[in-house]
């Protein structure tokens, strides 16, 4: 019963962060220095023009007031229009979308890969050399610059092997995976010595519990083991801990997006601090943290459907 | 058995850290070239004996650069988590020892900050305060305060109901003597053990940040930024962007090195 109230509660608690984010994303426009209006029409526009448009947004009114108008907008998804493109915000954000959620996935996908395998050895071999191994590669990887480290990997596969391309995004499924296959496995070596530290600490710790003592007292095969009780309870600690990195995640898109010159929202992004579009990039700041928090709620709700023991706070 | 392992790895963590101080202190007498100097007759050199690490498009000595670019990534490193440092714990101490309205509003707080993705918010702080060192920090100040305040919170909210505090409280010490006298010294080990990590993160975020443009700017000689530079010759020149980066996984490499050591001798989990 417990869960059920969880799951069906826990999106309340999403309306207060959102709105916090609202307020943060409002302020941040708001500390820009110079007047918006004449940002965003350029040095060109006429008295009148500025005045219409400050009016439109409802910038002469009282900052209280100009929160609101902002967050009726911002409920709407009227979140200005960009000065460098000259179309809606929201238009341009949503046409960058798709590089960026492919990037995200495929990226998790393989670091899950990574980790998994290189935890379940160095968990299944403790102390022992291999063991070693994989602990000095994760501390040396955790200090690695995902930027730096997409660059070495474009000098050896793509100009050293020729083997994939330097940049792009490809125009159907197959050449995404091909054009992000480099992009991805950057993120994935970044991401991956965070990952399988705490999923060896994780998986130790399963083995080092009651229920194992037990099982293995019955006589049960020390794989079956591994494989039927300890890999499963340690799923719920994984799924957190991807919850955890995930804004970690965005975070190496923006760099690598860049890097490999992918047309998603990191590069968007950027380019548009280049460009002064602050519109642009609030509406990005503000997808990526409606995103995060999205993904807290999925992890929390896997965790309810998986875990009983979760109970509404 | 574990302590014995990871011992050494504080020894290795202090003495790469120790060098790079070193480096970054008497970097006039170490790099045997001006970092900013020009020279159009050796542009383009492979690493050999003169130019160990090669020159770049301008016939800068990498070498150099690198020695002259340590002051900088080192300074980041300092800066960039001494102010969080500073802020977060203050709030955690704050908010876990008077608790009530005041801990659930800063609480609250907390969270809406931690939804945005760090490297995101930092990057949109950065882009208003207009590119540099200083925006760097600002931003950090504004966004790294929340690990420690959450981890001084908590130690803070297990600390304030031991005896001795009440026996404190019964002396009539202030409120603030006991919070930083009393609780203080007992609280803070977490956070020093997580600023090490912390300054692993800085490292990077800094050197990515020069690396968009967004930071440190050129010509200074700083890691992010040769990375950068040197990208633009990758298919001729491999050398101007791997030996900076080389420089920062060694520099990272010694923060984390001493933050597995600490965190083991302190017996701290992370």
């Amino acid at each position: 019963m417990e869960r059920f109230k969880f799951i069906l509660l826990r999106p309340l608690q999403m309306i207060p962060v959102l709105f916090g984010v609202s307020v943060i994303s409002f302020f941040l426009v708001k500390s820009i220095p110079g007047d918006p209006v004449r940002i965003m029409l350029g040095s060109r526009a006429t008295a009148e023009v500025i005045e219409a448009v400050r009016a439109q947004y409802g910038l002469d009114q009282p900052i209280f007031i100009q929160y609101f108008y902002f967050l009726y907008n911002f409920i709407q998804g009227d979140f200005g229009k960009s000065i460098i493109f000259k179309m809606p915000v929201i238009e341009l954000v949503y046409e960058r979308i798709e590089p960026t959620i492919f990037l995200l996935i495929y990226s998790l996908i393989i670091s899950i890969l990574f980790a998994l395998i290189l935890s379940i050895v160095a968990a299944r071999n403790q102390n022992k050399i291999i063991d070693q191994i994989i602990r000095i590669f994760c501390t040396i990887g955790v200090g690695v610059p995902a930027f730096w480290l997409g660059i070495m990997y474009m000098i050896f596969f793509c100009i050293t092997l020729k083997l994939f391309p330097v940049s792009g995004y490809g125009e159907n499924f197959i050449e995404h995976l091909y054009h992000l296959f480099l992009p991805s496995l950057t993120i994935a070596t970044a991401l991956c010595p965070v990952l399988t530290r705490n999923l060896r600490s994780a998986l130790i710790y399963e083995m080092s519990s009651d229920y194992v003592n037990a099982a293995k007292s019955k006589g049960l095969n020390e794989n079956y083991i591994f494989k039927n009780h300890i890999l499963k309870n340690s799923l719920v600690p994984t799924i957190n801990l991807l919850g955890v990195n995930f804004a970690w995640l965005i975070g190496g898109t923006v760099v690598i997006e860049t890097v490999f010159s992918i047309p998603g929202l990191g590069s968007l992004m950027v380019s548009s601090i280049f460009a002064r579009d602050y519109l642009v990039v609030q509406c990005v700041t503000i997808f990526f943290a409606i995103l995060i928090i999205l993904t807290n709620f999925i992890v929390d709700i896997i965790t309810a459907l998986i875990d009983p023991r979760i109970k509404f706070e | 058995m574990k302590n014995i392992n990871l011992k050494p790895s504080l020894i290795a963590g202090f003495l790469i850290l120790f060098l790079w101080i070193l480096i970054a202190i008497f970097a006039n007498f170490i790099a045997p070239y001006d970092p900013n100097v020009h020279d159009l007759e050796n542009t383009f050199q492979h690493p050999n004996l003169k130019h160990l690490f090669g020159t770049d498009n301008y016939g800068r000595d990498i070498f150099s650069r690198i020695i002259y670019g340590s002051r900088i990534d080192l300074q980041m490193a300092i800066f960039g988590v001494i102010f969080p440092f500073i802020i977060g714990n203050l709030i955690g101490h704050i908010s876990g020892y008077f608790g009530g309205i005041v801990d659930s509003l800063l609480m609250r707080f907390l969270d809406i900050t931690m939804s945005f993705p760090f490297f995101v918010l930092v990057i949109a702080i950065v882009s208003i305060l207009g590119p540099g060192l200083k925006s760097f920090y600002i931003a950090l100040a504004l966004v790294g305060w929340v690990s420690y305040a959450r981890l001084s919170r908590s130690q803070v909210l297990v600390i304030k109901n031991l005896d001795y505090i009440s026996a404190a409280k019964t002396l009539g010490y202030s409120n603030v003597r006991i919070m930083f006298v009393h609780i203080l010294p007992n609280s803070i080990t977490p956070s020093v053990v997580f600023s090490m990590t912390d300054a692993v993160l800085v490292v990077l975020l800094g050197s990515a940040l020069s690396y968009l443009g967004l930071g440190v700017q050129p010509p200074t000689a700083e890691w992010g930024v040769m990375i950068a530079e040197g990208q633009i010759f990758i298919t001729s020149s491999w050398w101007m962007c791997t030996f900076p980066g080389l420089a920062i996984v060694l520099l990272a490499l010694g923060f984390s090195l001493c933050a597995d050591g600490l965190a083991s001798i302190l017996n701290v989990r992370e």
